[in-house]
This record gives C-alpha cells, sequence and structure tokens, in this order.
C-alpha cells in the first residue's frame, strides 16, 4: 500500500505538512518521490521568506523533471534543510524524514483545517492509479 | 496522464515490461518503461556490467532490387557506396532546404538489399518519404515484424558470445553477423546508443520475448539489469549523440548539428544536397555544442543560452549527468561562442545560471573500435 503517514496533512499537488506547535513542516510525499524518480536537484526559498499556501516556494528537479513546489500553508519560512542541496536523494530515500524541505511558522492556523487528511489524500493517490 | 492508454502502441516486449514493475510513459506514440528501478541505477549499470533496453519500438525499412543503392544514394546524405556487405553506416535524410526528415543507421543486407533503421516516432513521415522519394527500389516496412533489442555495457560481448551460434567478438564496430542468440534467429549489430561496447539484436517480433529472458537469465552473473529510456536518454546526452526531435529536426541542418561527417556531396546527387552545400559557402551561423553547469542547476529543453544577458541560442537537452554527477546539456549557440571554455548562461526560471562549453563526449567513449 501507498506509505502515507496518517498523523500528516497533504496537498493535492503531493506535499505532506506535519503540525509542530504554531509551526508546520513540510517536504514531498512517497507518492511524488516515486513519480518524479531520482531527485538532484532541490531549489527552496532563504529563511524569512513569506509563502502563501497553494502557491509555489521552489523548484523540485529529477533527472527527467522539473516540478513546482506548493506550500500547504501560508507563513514565513524561519527554517529550511541545509542537507538537501548536497544530498537532494534523501528526498527520495526518506521523504517524510531527512527528506524534509521547509519549516513554516503559520500566519492562519485555521489554514490547517483545510488540508486533507491521511485518507483523502489515499484516495486521490488511488485515483491517479495506484 | 493525457493520453489515451488505448491508442498508445506496444512493443512485444510490452507485456515483460508491465510485469517486471517499470513504470511505464508515452514516448512518440508508444506506451515505453521509462525506468525500472531508477535512472542513476540503471545508467550506472549500462557504464559498469550491462543494460538491456527494449528499442523495438524503432522503424526498420528494407529496399532491395537493381534500384536500391541509387535509391538509397538519393534520400541519404552519407555515400552508401562505400558500405560493404555486412556493414553498418549512420545517415541521415533530409529535405530539398537542408533540414532533417531524420536520422538512421543504414545496413548492407546483401547485394542490392539494404535496411534502414529510424526513428520510432517518424516510422510514418519517414516511409511516407521514402517511399516518395526512393522510387526505384522495392521497400517493405519491417518495423511491427521486427523486435530489437539492446545489450550494452563491458560486460556486453562475453554475454552474447555465450548465447551466440559464432565468434561476435570478431564483429567490428559498426559492423553486423547473421546467427542466433539462445536459438533466436538474429541480425547481431555491433552498434549502439550508450558510448559503450556492444550489440543491438534484431529478431522476428514472435522471438524476442524469449531472447529477452535468455539475455536477462544469463545475464544475472554479470549484473545485468533492464534498462528504460530515462536512462537510455542520460546515456546517449554524456556521449552527445543527437536524439531527433530534442537536438535535431526540419528546422535544422545537419552542419550546424555537427553532422557534417555523414555528408558527402562527392558523391552525387542527393535531396537536400544544394542547400547544405549552400550553408557550408556560408559558413554556419550557429553550432549544437555540450555544456556543462557551473552548479547543480538542470538545463531543460528549449530554455534560452545567454551571454551577458542577450540571447545567443536555445538549449536542446539537458539533465544530471550520473557519470560525471554534474549537470549536462546540448543546445545551439552563436557560431562565435561555440569554443570548448567558452562562459554562456542558462535563463533557468528566470535566473542566470552558469554554463561553460564543454569538450565531448562528455565521457569517453569505449565503443569498441577494431
Amino acid at each position: 500500500m501507498a506509505n502515507i503517514p496518517a498523523d500528516l496533512r497533504y496537498t493535492k499537488e503531493h506535499e505532506w505538512a506535519k503540525l509542530e506547535g504554531d509551526k508546520a513542516r513540510i517536504g514531498i510525499t512517497a507518492f511524488a518521490q516515486e513519480q518524479l524518480g531520482d531527485v538532484v536537484f532541490v531549489e527552496l526559498p532563504k529563511a524569512g521568506t513569506k509563502v502563501t499556501a497553494m502557491k509555489t516556494f521552489g523548484v523540485v528537479e529529477s533527472v527527467k523533471a522539473v516540478s513546482d513546489l506548493f506550500a500547504p500553508l501560508s507563513g514565513e519560512v524561519v527554517e529550511i534543510n541545509a542537507e538537501l542541496p548536497k544530498k537532494p536523494e534523501v528526498v527520495n530515500a526518506d521523504p517524510y524524514g531527512k527528506g524534509w524541505m521547509i519549516v513554516v511558522k503559520l500566519a492562519d492556523t485555521k489554514e490547517w483545517g483545510g488540508l486533507m487528511s491521511a485518507a483523502d489524500y489515499e484516495k486521490l493517490v488511488a485515483a491517479a492509479g495506484h | 496522464m493525457t493520453a489515451n492508454p488505448t491508442s498508445l502502441k506496444r512493443t512485444p516486449l510490452h507485456a515483460v515490461h508491465v510485469a517486471a514493475g517499470a513504470k511505464m510513459v508515452p514516448f512518440g506514440g508508444w506506451d515505453m518503461p521509462v525506468q525500472y528501478t531508477g535512472i542513476i541505477e540503471e545508467h550506472r549499470c549500462v557504464r559498469s556490467a550491462v543494460g538491456l533496453f527494449d528499442i523495438s519500438h524503432m522503424g526498420e525499412f528494407e529496399v532491395r532490387g537493381s534500384g536500391a543503392l541509387a535509391a538509397v544514394q538519393t534520400l541519404t546524405t552519407n555515400d552508401a557506396s562505400a558500405l560493404a556487405i555486412g556493414q553498418v553506416q549512420y545517415s541521415l535524410l533530409c529535405y530539398p532546404e537542408g533540414g532533417m526528415v531524420d536520422d538512421l543507421t543504414l545496413y548492407r543486407l546483401a547485394d542490392d538489399h539494404y535496411m534502414l533503421t529510424v526513428n520510432a516516432s517518424n516510422i510514418e513521415k519517414d516511409w511516407a518519404w521514402v517511399t516518395e522519394n526512393g522510387r526505384g527500389g522495392g521497400w517493405t516496412n519491417m518495423s511491427e515484424a521486427t523486435g530489437l533489442i539492446a545489450v550494452q555495457g563491458p560486460r556486453a560481448e562475453g554475454l552474447v558470445q555465450r548465447l551466440a551460434d559464432k565468434d561476435v567478438t570478431r564483429v567490428p564496430y559498426y559492423h553486423f553477423a547473421s546467427g542466433t542468440v539462445a536459438g533466436v534467429p538474429c541480425l547481431i549489430s555491433r552498434t549502439g546508443y550508450t558510448g559503450e561496447d556492444g550489440f543491438e539484436l534484431y529478431a522476428p517480433a514472435e522471438g524476442s520475448s524469449g531472447l529477452w529472458h535468455a539475455l536477462m537469465d544469463a545475464g544475472k552473473g554479470d549484473g545485468i539489469q533492464p534498462i528504460g529510456l530515462g536512462a537510455r536518454d542520460t546515456l546517449r546526452l554524456e556521449m552527445k549523440f543527437a536524439l531527433y526531435g530534442n537536438d535535431i529536426d526540419e528546422t535544422t541542418n545537419p552542419l550546424e548539428a555537427g553532422l557534417g561527417w555523414v555528408v558527402k556531396p562527392a558523391k552525387g546527387e542527393f535531396i537536400g544536397r544544394a542547400a547544405i552545400e549552400a550553408v557550408r559557402s556560408a559558413g554556419v551561423k550557429r553550432k549544437l555544442v555540450g555544456f556543462e553547469m557551473a552548479q547543480r542547476a538542470v538545463a531543460r529543453h528549449g530554455y534560452r543560452l545567454l551571454k551577458n544577458g542577450d540571447p545567443v541560442g536555445v538549449v536542446t537537452s539537458g539533465s544530471f549527468s550520473p557519470s560525471l554527477e554534474r549537470c549536462i546539456g546540448m543546445g545551439y549557440v552563436r557560431a562565435d561562442l561555440a569554443a570548448i571554455g567558452t562562459e554562456v548562461d542558462v535563463d533557468i526560471r528566470g535566473k542566470a545560471e552558469r554554463a561553460r562549453v564543454a569538450k565531448t563526449p562528455f565521457v569517453p567513449s569505449h565503443a569498441k573500435k577494431l
């Protein structure tokens, strides 16, 4: 079965978010990294950048494709994963763990309720043919 | 996900790829494996051991009869009269204006009998072109009846030798032999699109899955893996082999694409000759070069090449190179910027990323030159 942790929330663009107090940690899902194939480059915003829900905040490149990253939630980037420029392949190996991308201080915690649950996201992935 | 999967064509090995868990994608009208385990791993397997490619989607046309050579000479830019029986030649089909219909490999099967292997996405266009413009020969489209499996890598020769009924070690580069491999009748061609030594095995469509499984079984100890189109693309890019539809097409002429070595005006008249010779006299305005990115930033097909902010060309292919662990690409630049070492920028999503014109092939070829 698809690897979709129950404690995370999801977007239809295949990002995940994990609530950590008034912040959220953000990355891409196992399904997303599978579809992309070998990730070779991740472009992230600098700390301090404001991101907006469902607007792009960065780019992930695999050998074959380039794909925009969409912010699940609005707020200010307070941390980025500094390992990713050196080791982009951890996005493939550990998308929900070491492959995290940014931490955002939430502008509006109510946005959390608008994200997809693991069950809903699983349906989306199933409909995509998996 | 937009293409209707039922409208896509399938090779005789389609079910084998699906059973192996390959990720299938539409390519030139075909449902093809883009990867099995991962592009980088598959790429390294071919460079270090041996990989198996299903390239049965490619087209094969045969032409025979007393007018066959004349038809081939009219259609193609290289000099087919120089081919011995058993020899292969890289060549081009051009339009009268000098742009390319396709690139191909030409096989001389016998006296007055040749085979042209063409790109999958161009089969229908090419068939119409050769039968219209090469009327002196009797043409047969063998594409659907023919399976084609490439065995590439430093361990390819040993693997094919163990299964073949003749000594394939004596088949030189760009030559072929007829024989059997694992009991399947094959045209055993020492050619490829990877820069490694190896063979391309033309077999009857109905024999190709048996051949595939026999090679996979016999290659276990060599570390053989099936290789998808993703790694086929990164392997050929490291060699700066042009891909029709990406690097060359009807708008590019052979000279600017660096393919002047397969244009032989001295052989006599052929389609496109006058236009190509006019370009040769005037000098090319742009050249297809290889480049390396300074940073990990991937230049993709269609991105602009810049010099001091001004557009000077266009990227035609780009990827991460698994061998070099750097980003590399190919593109057309203004002829005065084509020298190795010249710095240009690639416009990547509005950011100018530094690139340097590189010596190519990017990695040394290991194709066996006998």
